[in-house]
């Protein structure tokens, strides 16, 4: 039956779990990023440590992984989607909205919100897998309509919900643990989304595209179809993080949003995903997340100002990027 | 013959086929009869046709006229996807994989096996097992196919097209990255596939395999159909002559002398790379070196590893007796070797700049005065002077390059790396895209620079082009250089047999 020796290329070990090598190195490698991380910043001031800053920062990682988790499909794909930071704003309007204006039950605006993320990830679809528009310019575009659309609806102020019993307890409710729904939510987002990406088509097709997207259109696969499919499910994640975000506050603010976009996709990358596509991991993207956020707090509880928090950060993703296209060399030269 | 082939059943039938791409008909009203139960090898020059009409078969072309009949019935493949599902699979001569998927991921691609709702890894690791014990491989299917050699890519191809049930099998070249053994892993498969039912359409250049493997054998020539033959029936010989077949133009051009003494302008000393094995050889000035061999036979990619654009493993190269260390194209340049890519509009000019900016762009820093800026006035001075002496047609030099001729634009492609002060000029597929009248023009041309003591090396695909050019012909097949005709030695015939003999 082996008449083909010379064909085999590694050994062959059915009984063990493959691909120890490159991605799960990876994902243990950026976890231990973040202990280092957690015990640098512990040893440095002890007010780190303390429970209420975890909870803290915890609930500030939901929000930037809810949109991380979002971006992790579309850079699978190998395009983009910027629309996230100010798309949250849009939704957020939206959803405060639909309570505070038309006084619809929670549940409902809640729906809502997360349909009119859907909805601007839908137009991306049209602009990008329609119309074969470049994903940056086409969410570039995308991004100023949601930020013009959430200041016009909202006529440029604050939508508070302080008055709608029990939204807020959506994101800062603590029945479980004493951790806050938020980032219950976070996790069961995630959870979804790694079954997602791994275990339906949506997540094989994503992935199939971003690595040879002819290959995958000769195979078969509709790829205007799902990568369209892909930039709604994105888009219902930006929906969803406006819902929480304006919960966490007990108001919407049109004017606010704008870089948190940057974030999402600094943790994907720094999560492994490949900006080329082809490559992306849920529990990297989760980890990159908590890495973002943890800088923040960390720096803020260093009392490090704003400006050198975010050359700081920068400095993280170019990191996490040289890693990338470090890994990316070696795999060329084993080819 | 085609009257018993009308009687017969076939399999796959396709009469008159059409197909018309900008500027080149590729298929002339050709004809193919599949038979059930036959391996059927399809046998051509580069650019007959083969894979365009194979590309139909898979779905992946629309004819632009004739018919295509499968089991008898009218068979117009919308898609890839539709051919399969009506049991043609297409084998591609380029791998068409998902590298980061694994191997299981990549057979079942478009079709996952599910369970419960979600996808069922289990389920398609295990028939892609199967598979791959059916072709007689032994690589786990879980691996990443971008972990695999090439070799095992195509085997993963094979198992994917004969995971769809298909009743036939379209290999194009599938051989070309594969070793011996595994060749004959392949042919083995091929054969316990075939059954009263099935049929598999060969391509391949290899021509002892074809003897080997095939049953019938037609032969296209310049996108029209020649001939059916048994495979018993003919020879190797015949083969290559119907191929080749055109009446040879006579031209006697004037032979370029070379001085006997004289240093080589390029010397290369065996150059290897993962594409090209140990390539010696040499030009002298006032000679114009073909290089001869079938697409893939790897002259591009020597000469893209003499002038750095590819990495060399080993290799030396010399010019004028000196030897000069290429690291990158830039060095190249520096040295006096410039590189005419078949592809001019993606790599030999800036189609919206003027002839001006493009006759510059190379030797910018001549055109720039002591302070900094260029000088506009010399640059066009320099433009008028080439655009006469290569009689380059154009209302002005200020003309965008795009809205000029194929024979034009590679004009002006010469006047830049002309202005550079190259002594050796690699011209690859140097007609290509230009219309017969023009490609004269281009020939004198040629002989031109050669006369006015440049070196000239060309390689082309058209043996007729080939022949015409050339004073001396290496030819390549497989990355090595397999033999040089000198230009009263060379013929279509021989310069084809060198370009398939393969080595070891």
């Amino acid at each position: 039956m082996s008449t083909v020796q010379a064909v085999s290329a590694p050994a062959k070990k059915p009984a063990l779990p493959r691909r120890i090598p490159s991605s799960s190195l990876q994902q243990l490698l950026i976890f231990g990023t973040w202990i280092v991380l957690l015990i640098g910043f512990s040893i440095a001031d002890p007010h780190f440590m303390r429970m209420g800053n975890i909870v803290a920062l915890l609930l500030a990682s939901a929000v930037t992984g809810i949109q991380a988790l979002g971006v992790t499909f579309t850079i699978a794909t190998g395009g983009i989607d910027i629309t996230p930071g100010l798309g949250m704003a849009m939704t957020g309007v939206i959803t405060a909205m639909c309570m505070v204006t038309f006084h619809l039950p929670i549940w409902l605006a809640v729906i809502i919100g997360i349909l009119s993320g859907a909805i601007l990830g839908w137009v991306n679809g049209l602009l990008i897998a329609g119309f074969k528009m470049q994903p940056m310019i086409a969410t570039l575009a995308m991004m100023l309509v949601a930020q013009g659309a959430a200041l016009v609806l909202s006529g440029s102020k604050p939508v508070y919900t302080t008055d709608e019993v029990g939204f807020d307890q959506i994101a800062r409710g603590t029945q479980l643990f004493g951790i806050p729904n938020a980032v219950w939510i976070f996790l069961g987002l995630a959870v979804i989304s790694w079954i997602i990406l791994n275990k339906t088509r949506l997540g094989r097709y994503a992935l199939a595209m971003g690595s040879n997207e002819e290959a995958t259109r000769m195979s078969g696969v509709n790829v205007r179809r799902w990568k369209w499919a892909i930039y709604v499910l994105a888009g219902s994640y930006t929906g969803l993080s406006g819902v929480v975000m304006t919960s966490r506050l007990s108001a919407a603010q049109p004017a606010t949003g704008s870089g948190y976009e940057m974030y999402a996709i600094a943790a994907a990358v720094i999560g492994g995903a490949s900006l080329a596509g082809g490559r992306a991991s849920i529990v990297g993207t989760v980890i990159g997340a908590l890495i973002i956020t943890t800088i923040n707090n960390g720096l803020q509880i260093l009392s490090v100002p704003d400006p050198w928090q975010k050359i700081f950060l920068g400095i993280v993703v170019v990191a996490a990027v040289l890693v990338d296209l470090y890994r990316q060399h070696n795999q060329k030269k084993v080819k | 013959m085609t009257e018993s082939a009308s009687q017969e059943r076939l399999l796959l039938e396709a009469k008159g086929i059409t197909k018309r791409f900008p500027g080149v008909l590729a298929l002339d009203g050709v004809s193919l009869s599949i038979r059930p139960g036959e391996v059927h090898a399809l046998m051509g020059e580069n650019g007959a046709g083969k894979s365009t009409l194979m590309k139909i078969i898979g779905g992946i072309y629309q004819p632009d006229g004739g018919e295509l009949l499968l089991n008898g019935k009218p068979y117009t493949p919308k898609g890839p996807a539709d051919a399969q599902s009506q049991g043609v699979s297409l084998i591609h001569q380029e791998l068409n994989l998902v590298p980061d998927l694994t191997v299981a991921q990549n057979i079942f691609l478009g079709r996952e096996p599910m369970g419960a709702g979600l996808l069922s890894e289990d389920k398609a690791v295990k028939q892609a097992t199967e598979l791959l014990h059916r072709i007689g491989v032994t690589f786990d299917a879980r691996t990443l196919v971008r972990d695999l050699p090439v070799a095992s890519q195509q085997m993963v191809e094979i198992a994917k097209a004969i995971s769809f049930d298909s009743q036939l099998l379209v290999m194009d070249e599938p051989t070309a990255a594969l070793t011996d053994r595994e060749v004959e892993a392949l042919f083995k498969l091929i054969h316990d596939f075939v059954s009263p039912t099935t049929a598999v359409i060969y391509i391949s250049h290899r021509m002892e395999e074809l003897m080997q493997i095939s049953d019938r054998i037609t032969v296209f020539r310049d996108g029209r159909f020649v001939k059916e033959l048994k495979t018993e029936d003919t020879s190797r010989d015949e083969i290559v002559r119907l191929m080749v077949g055109r009446k040879i133009t006579a031209y006697d051009r004037p032979e370029n002398v070379r001085d006997p003494d004289a240093t080589p302008t390029l010397e290369v000393r065996h150059i290897t790379n993962a594409m090209v094995k140990d390539a010696s050889f040499s030009v002298y000035p006032g000679e114009i070196l073909g290089f001869g061999g079938l697409a893939g036979a790897g002259r591009t990619e020597l000469a893209r590893a003499i002038i750095g654009a590819d990495p060399k493993t080993s290799g030396e190269i010399l010019v004028d007796g000196k030897p000069v260390t290429i690291r990158r194209p830039s060095d190249a340049v520096d040295a006096g070797i410039a590189y005419l890519s078949e592809d001019r509009k993606q790599f030999g000019l800036v189609l919206d700049e003027t002839i001006n900016d493009n006759v510059a762009i190379a030797s910018l820093k001549d055109f720039t005065s002591k302070i900094g800026l260029i000088r506009d006035r010399d640059i066009a001075k320099t433009a008028k002077k080439y655009i006469g002496a290569l009689s380059i047609k154009t209302p002005s030099a200020t003309q965008q390059v795009k809205n000029l001729s194929g024979g034009n634009q590679q004009k002006v492609v010469i006047a830049k790396w002309l202005a550079r002060n190259s002594k050796v000029l690699i011209f690859d597929e140097p007609t290509r895209g230009i219309d017969v009248g023009a490609k004269q023009e281009i020939y004198t041309l040629l002989d031109q620079l050669v006369q006015e003591g440049h070196c000239v090396v060309v390689i082309s695909s058209e043996l007729e082009e080939l022949i015409r050019v050339s004073d001396r012909i290496l030819v390549m097949c497989n990355g090595s250089i397999t033999g040089e005709l000198s230009h009263k030695e060379a013929t279509q015939e021989r310069i084809m047999e060198l370009a398939t003999t393969f080595r070891k």
